[in-house]
């Protein structure tokens, strides 16, 4: 049948109140808050300037170049970037054969592809044999809205059983730039919770480098010490300077190398009267929280932990704030659980 | 540090009763070896080395460029042990190929041995990869043949695998991926013995027709029997011939028997894991002798 289209939406619209704006997901939201420093693509631009320094470091990925910023890299070095197609056990497999030449890999997908499909060929064809296989996994935690299917909640709980691999959860594009020459350079199979596209820059106002295997104090407190990783080093900084206005003086510890741990580090800012709270993008089993727990239970240390973590949960989807906020790594929540734990 | 390359691989030209006696009489030794490795641990995958043993004699005799007593040679060809039960039949070929020495073929399977009943790299020389889980020896395989054409060299890979291994997805990932890398340099070899653990090939997941799914996937196939000698001769000439660093890989399916060359195993039902009594070895032994004199003065 044949419509007028003009005057009754016109009418429609009149009548109806404008809808709320939604709050939306995307598929590589970034986590970066509004007006914050950021650097684009560190990643792809460090492993770029690494390869110009070393000519054995080659590039692959599963299909996912340009959502890794491994893209950055195979334009730069189109004959040392292989396309493994959306393959994880050929890229992992194939990874293993171009170490095993003499060569130097940095392979990418997304963290659950990397921990959940393809364990079996890290597993035995880069970890056992010890080669230097580097894995770049993108959204790490709760990084994206799209829900458990690329959610990698748990894939440091999944990684952390794998002897000789080395896992690193870099906070931001300082710790990304200065990691990725280091895992070249390092032997043996690692791991990489990778940050995309514009990634905060905070660790530049610090008196830090990043160093493999190393924990680093960026800021001493007297009432509570955190201990974090990975983009929550941002947020354990952004809280520790939220609760001043409540006169809680807060210390932050920095432990981007979660295998192997720096324990000695750890140990000595966890053994004080502080409040000690471990903070991490990632499921409470398996991950920072229990790599601290085991290192105060075997050094005999009697202190209470608190973790702020991810719940033992699949996530919902939705809005990255929303659901940071949800399950409790915004700043707000952080704070709050502080002072209650204070009381 | 020997420099001697035991391996010329000049182009063949034809399969002449030299290179057809020099084989066979490797595969009877190397037949001969795995029965006496698994006797000593009373078990042990004799079938399949029985079964293999003219491929690996072809390949390790005939085939490979390498240098005994300098197993990283950077020059090598690369032979990449898929199955990694099939260790017991690759050791036999790495003493006849002097990698290992036969003397130490005994301790196969013991604590403490270099040898142990998986292949692993990190155990023995010679062994490039560790094979075992099933389906990831053609997906190393790519890495390594695009390794080592993008630093120029012309070494090949060869790896083997089984048909078992054909039901295993990664298999097919690499089979894609190494017709789109164009990995001439490659060369696939597949033992189609129609046996996997809970029985034969094709009541547990049939995987023909085989030749035309390689045929599809872009690989340059031939089929052959993988118990005459001549027939893999010819067919890894052929291989060798059209190898190139850009050009479409080679798969060599091998049809064999598992037990082959001992009547009482070739006879007796088929099993993954083939159960010997202990009074059954030297029978075994004898029946490989006589066939092997046999069609030796036949």
């Amino acid at each position: 049948m044949s419509t007028t289209t003009e005057a009754p939406d016109t009418a429609a619209a009149a009548a109806t109140p404008a809808k709320p704006k939604l709050k939306t997901s995307a598929m590589i939201a970034s986590f970066a808050d509004p007006g914050q420093k950021t650097s684009n693509a560190p990643f792809g631009h460090a492993l770029v300037k690494a390869a110009q320094e070393n000519d054995r470091i080659v590039g692959l990925t599963a299909d996912l170049g340009k959502y890794t910023d491994m893209h950055i890299f195979a334009k730069a070095f189109p004959e040392r970037f292989f396309q493994m197609g959306m393959a994880e056990q050929l890229l992992f497999g194939a990874a293993a054969g171009l170490a095993e030449s003499g060569l130097v890999p940095f392979a990418s997908t997304y963290s659950v592809f990397a921990a959940r499909r393809a364990y079996d060929f890290l597993c035995l064809d880069a970890a056992e044999p010890n080669l230097n296989v580097n894995i770049v996994g993108g959204l790490p935690g709760l990084t994206t809205g799209y829900g458990p299917s690329h959610q990698a909640t748990e894939d440091m709980a999944i990684f952390r059983g794998m002897p000789n691999l080395t896992i690193v959860d870099p906070c931001d594009s300082v710790d990304i730039e200065q990691a990725v020459p280091q895992l070249a350079a390092s032997e043996g199979p690692t791991y990489l919770r990778l940050l995309r596209g514009n990634v905060p820059t905070v660790l530049d106002e610090y008196d830090y480098t990043f160093e493999l295997g190393k924990a680093k104090v960026l800021r001493g407190g007297n009432d509570v010490v955190f201990i974090s990783s990975g983009l929550m080093t941002m947020r354990a900084l952004q809280a520790a300077k939220a609760l001043e206005a409540h006169n809680v003086d807060v210390a932050v510890v920095h432990t981007p190398t979660i295998k192997p741990f720096d324990a000695e580090t750890v140990l000595k800012e966890v053994n004080t009267d502080r409040l000690a709270v471990t903070l991490e993008n990632h499921s409470v089993v398996g991950g920072l929280f229990e790599t601290v727990a085991s290192a105060v239970v075997t050094a005999g240390v009697g202190r209470r932990v608190v973790p702020v973590a991810l719940p033992d949960q699949f996530l919902d989807a939705g809005a990255l704030p929303t659901l940071h906020d949800r399950y409790g790594l915004a700043v707000d929540r952080i704070v709050a659980k502080v002072l209650a734990e204070l009381g | 540090m020997p420099t001697e390359t035991v391996q010329d691989t000049a182009l063949r030209t034809a399969v002449t009763p030299e290179r057809l006696e020099k084989i066979n009489a490797a595969a009877y030794r190397i037949r001969h070896h795995a029965l006496n490795m698994g006797e000593v641990q009373g078990q042990g995958y004799v079938g399949q080395a029985l079964g293999a043993a003219d491929m690996l004699a072809t390949v390790y005799g005939d085939q490979l460029r390498f240098r005994a007593g300098d197993p990283h040679w950077e020059a090598r060809d690369r032979f990449l042990l898929s199955t990694g039960h099939y260790a017991i039949g690759h050791y036999a070929a790495l003493a006849e190929a002097g990698i290992v020495p036969a003397e130490e073929l005994e301790t196969y399977g013991s604590d403490d041995s270099r040898l142990p009943m998986s292949g692993m790299s990190t155990y023995t020389p010679g062994m490039e990869i560790s094979g075992g889980s099933l389906g990831h020896g053609l997906t190393i395989a790519v890495g390594m043949a695009l390794g080592l054409r993008y630093q120029g060299s012309d070494a090949r890979v060869f790896n083997f695998l089984s048909d078992g291994e054909l039901d295993e997805g990664s298999t097919w990932e690499a089979a894609m991926g190494a017709h789109h890398h164009q990995l001439g340099n490659l060369t696939a070899m597949v033992d189609i013995n129609a046996l996997q653990a809970d029985g034969k090939t094709d009541t547990v997941l049939r995987t023909e027709p085989v030749t035309e799914k390689w045929e599809s996937f872009g690989w340059y196939t031939q089929r052959v029997d993988g118990n005459d000698v001549g027939a893999l001769l010819a067919a890894f000439d052929n291989a060798a011939a059209q190898s190139a660093s850009v050009g479409r890989p080679s798969v060599i399916l091998c049809d064999t028997k598992v037990g082959r060359g001992v009547p009482l195993l070739e006879d007796r039902e088929k099993a993954h894991f083939m159960r010997i009594e202990e009074n059954e070895w030297q029978i075994c032994r004898e029946q490989l002798t006589a066939g092997y004199e046999g069609k030796a003065s036949a």
